[in-house]
């Protein structure tokens, strides 16, 4: 706690001048109003007393010219206070996206991207009200609380005393509400989020839900999440109904307290009929410190709480990232040489890779191939660094990728994934993603790369060619589509080292020979790994290693495998036996 | 969510909208009365209480009268006790309401979304209308549970008060409402600027909201393309904009509780001034002066408490805005108005697989259907073709031939253009929903699994037995992989299947299709590669499962069709060939060209006669 708080600090002393600026304008402000009582209670008395017209103009020029100077003060504090938090919480948001972008995949394969976006905003807000608004309030209560007090004291100690007897009572009862009101509350979230997946899911699989006449089936399901959530909140709200009104009798009974023994005082002449009024104001003015103690609490806990979830992203330290200054090696070229030595490799308590060897030379076309979760995806999401290698297993030009930057060990290599991922942004600037987007890219580069994927065609058909905004607000790509983008993006790159990870899986078969007569052109000039599961994409590579169970069983050119009569052999004998079938 | 248009605001208060909100009060309107008269009556004690302060000074102060005070203590205590019953059971009431309505509207949307149009699907993503039901939803519950009533209550506050002053005396009630103007103005200065600042706030929000979405699942691609820095510069200025918009709606926040403060306390000062006089003047009492200025205080709370539900408003005019724009959305396709035999509606639901009438039954027949998603651009051009009972056909075609469209038309998940479609001679437009889609059993290239047991997800919503699940998994091989899995059939399917392999999922979903036993299989191939072991295992089950039914196969690969007893082969949206695989190699056409570009590459004569693998067998009998 002490520590998270801590943590919290630095954020708020960034601003310390504001803070203190506006904590003088709380105490003004609060300073201000509590003499308006004070004023009344002169003016009643008077008034008892009998008094002119005049003086009565004094006393109503003093109530607003307090009023005014509170109102003031008032604006300050909120535009000071609240604007710092709005301040911080454009930093803390700014330093979580900062820290996102340093973690491994690995991070975000173990999350839930709405789990993340929820620290980023929801949880970011919980805070901001912690170090804006709740530090107002409570300033404001303290001192509301403190002043009060003593000048009820000033006015009647003996009806102080009385009148404080519900504060311990109010205390427990925002204690204990507060904490089932939390619990309860805690229960619905867990039940909204059951709501949201049954809801996500019929909706993601509404066809098959139609084609299976599962209408009503999907009904019942939602019913009975939807009821549970009903009655979740329900239960909460007998609690609330129950919670608000006990304040308030609380509160009540102290002024009833005050309003029953303060007029017998009057009456026995130990206190004015002004200074009642007055005691009676000031009591009203602190059922608000009593409502907002409760409420700030609560508020500052569920910051705490948020805070925490945030700092376990702000303090997470990335698995991968540039090695130490006495171990970074800087290559004046990449030529694009690979080797894997001895490699092993775990995953998730997996063994995934187990001594995997290769030698790759510059210009070199590898393929890998094997039945899937042989580790064929891994071995090559351990060039970029992905994944972390284990120390002295995956070289580029002799060097241990751990020990180049990762600036210069990503920009060698231009990596295609099998499910590509693009950004709602145009089809141009998509291609040119890699080198800061189309305004900085050369159209003819563009258009060339946007070739070699056989995109043009499709772009052709498009709304505004390349220019047409890819996602929600524009087209909508086909899976086949989006590998071929990504194709291009890789490309246009330039990269020394070309990997593509079963990248087109999604492009029919006549498409697919386009783009690899293409592509083999490209290939000439660098090293490239291709991962597939076709026989045809990867015969003509000069190396080729079969993975199997994480080991490479065979390797060598295609001939070669062919005449090893082994596993690359029967998979080629049984994609030719569907050509034989097909000829029979 | 992340797009604009969903955080576009309408106007604040939309008569039509409300009257429509209003009318899911209906089932409820006791209880809302009730809540109302709880409010009314807790409302009237809060007006008691400086009365019987000025009653106090006035009568018993003034007149040193111990047991009058006891009285008015004990007024004073009756006050709290009822104000403390008629709040609870407002809250409660109003609350309990609230979510009455909400569970009623997500019923409705939902039942809504299970039968309007799958078009619909496909201009809206599954997130916008995920924010349907919850988000929006959950907005409108603030104004049941917080709004309507209670501004009733306000509103009788602020009656009462003025009704209360103006009995106890007339002038100086006039003098204090004389500020009322003011009031007025500031209200409205604050209602305009709130309301724009508040726009923008949501914007921003909705900005970083799509930012932060994109980056986090696509990190590795900024990564790889080393684009941290530009993305950052990115995320700051939206940042910014988010801050500099926030700051700007503090001001108005900043001025408007300031201003109402002001404007009460000159309220205050005016009944002083112009009370004091009358006290002095003997018209007035003191003690009444004194109720005044409690009066007074309470009148400015109202105030305020409503225009703090201005926002509340404006938020619940766009979200039911949005929610009935989608409850307004009409299911076209929908069954015929006296459907079939069974007159009934559409039996849909607890589908328990049952064989239709005819057991030959099984024969369809596209009649010169056209048929465009949108507009004039045609997906299919008069296309017409025959499927005999019991027949396998294939079709085949390059991507965005049309093929996939045929399935959706089959299913009635769209209506075609032109033409017609019939099965077993009746236009499915005249067939009952219900029994239309029991005819067929759909495996999809994308495998929906949901949540729950392998068991659940071969049986769905179905009555069908353990025993009915088991035969379908072992039919098509997948029993060998459910026993390995912890608990068999009754194992957990976790996250959309995250546990499962592509291969495994499409053996489920054939368990899933076969257990429904229908009379037409309608099959969409995965694109997706599977190792070759798995890829035999998988059409072993295919032949499972087509032995008996009409079935039709969209394919992307060639090889799959080829023992079908027919094979369609679609161009640009038009029906071009047909026929069986030998007939159409023999046609040197389209069919014919397809095939080459497919095989050339592995046309390599001296490997035929290499031997052959031990599963080759099981492939001859579809040769």
């Amino acid at each position: 706690m002490i520590a998270a708080v801590r943590r919290l600090l630095p954020y708020l002393l960034r601003y310390r001048r504001q803070f203190l600026i506006g904590l003088a304008c709380v105490a003004v402000t609060t300073g201000v109003s509590l003499t308006s009582p004070w004023v009344l209670q002169h003016a009643v008395d008077d008034l008892y007393a009998g008094v002119t017209q005049h003086k009565l103009i004094v006393y109503s020029a003093i109530l607003l010219g307090i009023a005014l100077t509170g109102a003031t003060f008032r604006f300050l504090m909120r535009r000071i206070i609240i604007g710092v938090s709005r301040q911080i919480e454009y930093d803390l948001r700014n330093d979580f996206f900062a820290r996102l972008q340093l973690f491994p995949l690995s991070y975000f394969q173990a999350r839930r991207t709405g789990d993340l976006m929820s620290r980023a905003t929801n949880d970011l807000n919980a805070v901001r009200m912690t170090v804006g608004p709740a530090i107002m309030y409570s300033a404001n209560t303290i001192i509301l609380f403190v002043a009060a007090i003593a000048l009820m004291i000033s006015i009647d100690l003996r009806l102080t005393l009385v009148a404080l007897i519900p504060l311990p009572f109010v205390s427990i009862a925002v204690r204990y509400f507060g904490a089932a009101i939390h619990k309860r509350f805690e229960r619905i979230q867990a039940q909204l989020s059951d709501l949201s997946a049954v809801t996500q899911e019929a909706l993601s699989g509404v066809r098959v839900v139609r084609a299976y006449r599962q209408e009503a089936a999907e009904m019942e399901r939602f019913g009975r999440a939807n009821r549970e959530y009903l009655e979740r909140n329900r239960r909460l709200v007998r609690l609330q109904g129950f919670f608000y009104p006990s304040m308030s009798l609380f509160l009540g009974l102290g002024s009833l307290l005050v309003l029953w023994l303060g007029s017998r005082e009057v009456i026995a002449g130990r206190l004015t009929v002004g200074g009642f009024v007055a005691f009676n104001a000031y009591m009203l003015m602190l059922s608000w410190p009593m409502i907002a103690f409760g409420w700030v609490t609560n508020m500052v806990q569920r910051g705490l709480a948020s805070w925490k979830r945030m700092l376990e992203v702000l303090d997470a330290v990335p698995d991968i990232a540039d090695p130490a200054p006495g171990r970074l090696v800087v290559l004046p070229q990449v030529t694009g040489a690979i080797e894997f030595r001895d490699l092993t490799f775990a995953y998730g308590g997996r063994q995934v890779l187990e001594h995997v060897s290769a030698r790759i030379a510059p210009g070199q076309t590898v393929a890998l191939v094997g039945p899937t979760g042989s580790g064929k995806s891994t071995l090559i999401s351990l060039l970029p660094r992905l994944f972390d290698p284990p120390p002295g297993t995956v070289f580029i030009d002799g060097v241990d990728v751990r020990d180049l930057s990762l600036a210069q060990l990503r920009r060698a290599i231009g990596f295609v994934p099998q499910e590509a991922f693009l950004f709602s942004e145009s089809i141009a600037d998509n291609i040119a993603f890699g080198i800061g987007g189309a305004k900085a890219a050369d159209p003819e580069r563009i258009q060339w790369a946007a070739g070699v994927a056989r995109l043009d065609k499709d772009v052709e058909g498009f709304p505004n060619g390349l220019e047409t905004m890819v996602g929600e607000r524009g087209i909508t790509l086909s899976g086949g589509q989006k590998q071929r983008a990504a194709i291009a993006r890789a490309l246009l790159t330039d990269p020394r080292i070309l990997v593509l990870d079963d990248a087109l899986s999604a492009v029919d078969t006549y498409t697919e020979e386009e783009i690899l007569a293409r592509l083999r052109g490209v290939m000439r000039e660098r090293t490239s790994i291709i991962v597939s599961h076709r026989v045809s994409t990867v015969r003509e590579a000069d190396l080729i290693l079969v993975l199997e169970y994480g080991r490479v069983i065979e390797r060598g050119s295609h001939d070669e495998l062919v005449r090893l009569d082994g596993f690359y052999a029967e998979l080629y004998r049984k994609q030719l036996l569907e050509e034989e079938l097909a000829a029979s | 969510m992340s797009s604009q248009d969903e955080e576009v605001l309408g106007k604040a208060y939309d008569a039509r909208l409300m009257r429509r909100l209003l009318g899911y009060l209906r089932p409820y309107k006791m209880l809302a009365a009730g809540a109302l008269g709880a409010l009314i009556g807790g409302s009237a004690l809060q007006l008691a209480q400086p009365y019987l302060m000025k009653v106090a000074i006035d009568r018993y102060i003034a007149q040193r009268d111990l047991s009058g005070l006891n009285l008015i203590a004990l007024g004073f205590l009756g006050i709290l006790v009822g104000s403390f019953v008629f709040e609870f059971l407002q809250t409660y009431i109003l609350q309990y309401v609230g979510q009455r309505i909400m569970f009623d509207m997500r019923m409705q949307i939902y039942g809504h979304l299970q039968r309007v149009d799958i078009q619909y699907y496909d201009r809206n993503p599954v997130g916008r209308l995920m924010t349907r039901v919850t988000t929006d939803v959950d907005v409108l519950n603030d104004l049941f549970a917080a709004g309507v009533v209670s501004v009733f209550g306000d509103v009788f506050t602020l009656l009462g008060i003025m009704v209360v002053l103006l009995t106890m005396s007339w002038k100086l009630a006039l003098v204090a409402f004389s500020v009322l103007p003011l009031i007025v103005f500031v209200t409205q200065w604050f209602r305009r600027n709130v309301r724009e600042s508040y726009r923008r706030v949501r914007l921003w929000i909705a900005k970083i909201n799509a930012f932060l979405q994109e980056n986090i699942s696509g990190m590795a691609t900024v990564q790889l393309f080393r684009r941290e820095a530009e993305n950052f510069a990115r995320f700051d200025a939206i940042d910014r904009g988010h801050r500099d918009a926030n700051i700007q709606s503090i001001f108005y926040y900043a001025v408007f509780y300031p201003a109402i403060e002001v404007t009460s306390a000159l309220a205050l000062a005016l009944i002083v001034w112009y009370g004091g006089g009358q006290v002095l003047a003997g018209v007035l009492t003191l003690g009444s002066l004194v109720a005044f200025i409690q009066y007074s205080q309470r009148f400015f709370r109202p105030i305020s408490d409503i225009s703090e539900k201005f926002n509340l408003l404006q938020a619940a005019m766009a979200s039911s805005e949005r929610i009935f724009t989608l409850l307004d959305t009409p299911a076209t396709i929908v069954s015929p108005p006296e459907a079939g035999s069974s007159g009934a509606r559409p039996r849909v639901g607890l589908a328990t697989p049952t064989r239709p009438e005819h057991a030959e039954a099984g024969h369809l027949r596209f009649d010169h259907v056209w048929f465009a998603y949108s507009g004039e651009d045609f997906v299919l051009r008069d296309v017409s073709f025959e499927v005999k009972p019991g027949q396998r056909v294939g079709v085949v075609g390059a991507t965005g031939a049309g093929k996939s469209t045929l399935i959706n038309l089959f299913m009635r998940f769209y209506d075609v253009s032109r033409g017609r479609i019939l099965v077993d001679g009746v236009d499915i437009r005249e067939m009952e929903l219900g029994r239309l889609r029991a005819l067929f059993s759909l495996v999809l290239q994308d495998v929906q699994l949901f949540s729950g047991t392998i068991a659940t997800n071969i049986r769905l919503g179905s009555t069908l037995s353990d025993d009915d699940v088991r035969r379908a998994a072992d039919a098509v091989h997948a029993g060998a992989f459910i026993d390995r899995l912890p608990n068999g059939l009754a194992s957990e399917v976790g996250e959309r299947g995250a546990s499962l392999s592509v291969g495994q999922k499409q053996l489920l979903s054939f368990a899933r299709a076969l257990a429904f036993d229908p009379r037409i299989l309608i099959l969409d191939e995965a694109t997706s590669s599977v190792d070759t072991e798995t890829e035999l295992l998988i059409r072993d089950a295919l032949k499972v499962l087509m032995a008996g039914r009409t079935t039709i196969a969209v394919a992307h690969r060639l090889s799959t069709i080829q023992d079908m007893d027919r094979i369609l082969v679609f161009h640009k949206g038009e029906l071009r060939e047909s026929g069986t695989h030998q007939e159409l190699l023999g046609q040197r056409g389209l069919y014919y060209r397809l095939y080459q570009l497919q095989y050339k590459d592995q046309e390599a004569p001296e490997t035929t006669t290499l031997p052959l693998p031990p599963r080759l067998g099981e492939l001859r009998q579809f040769g």
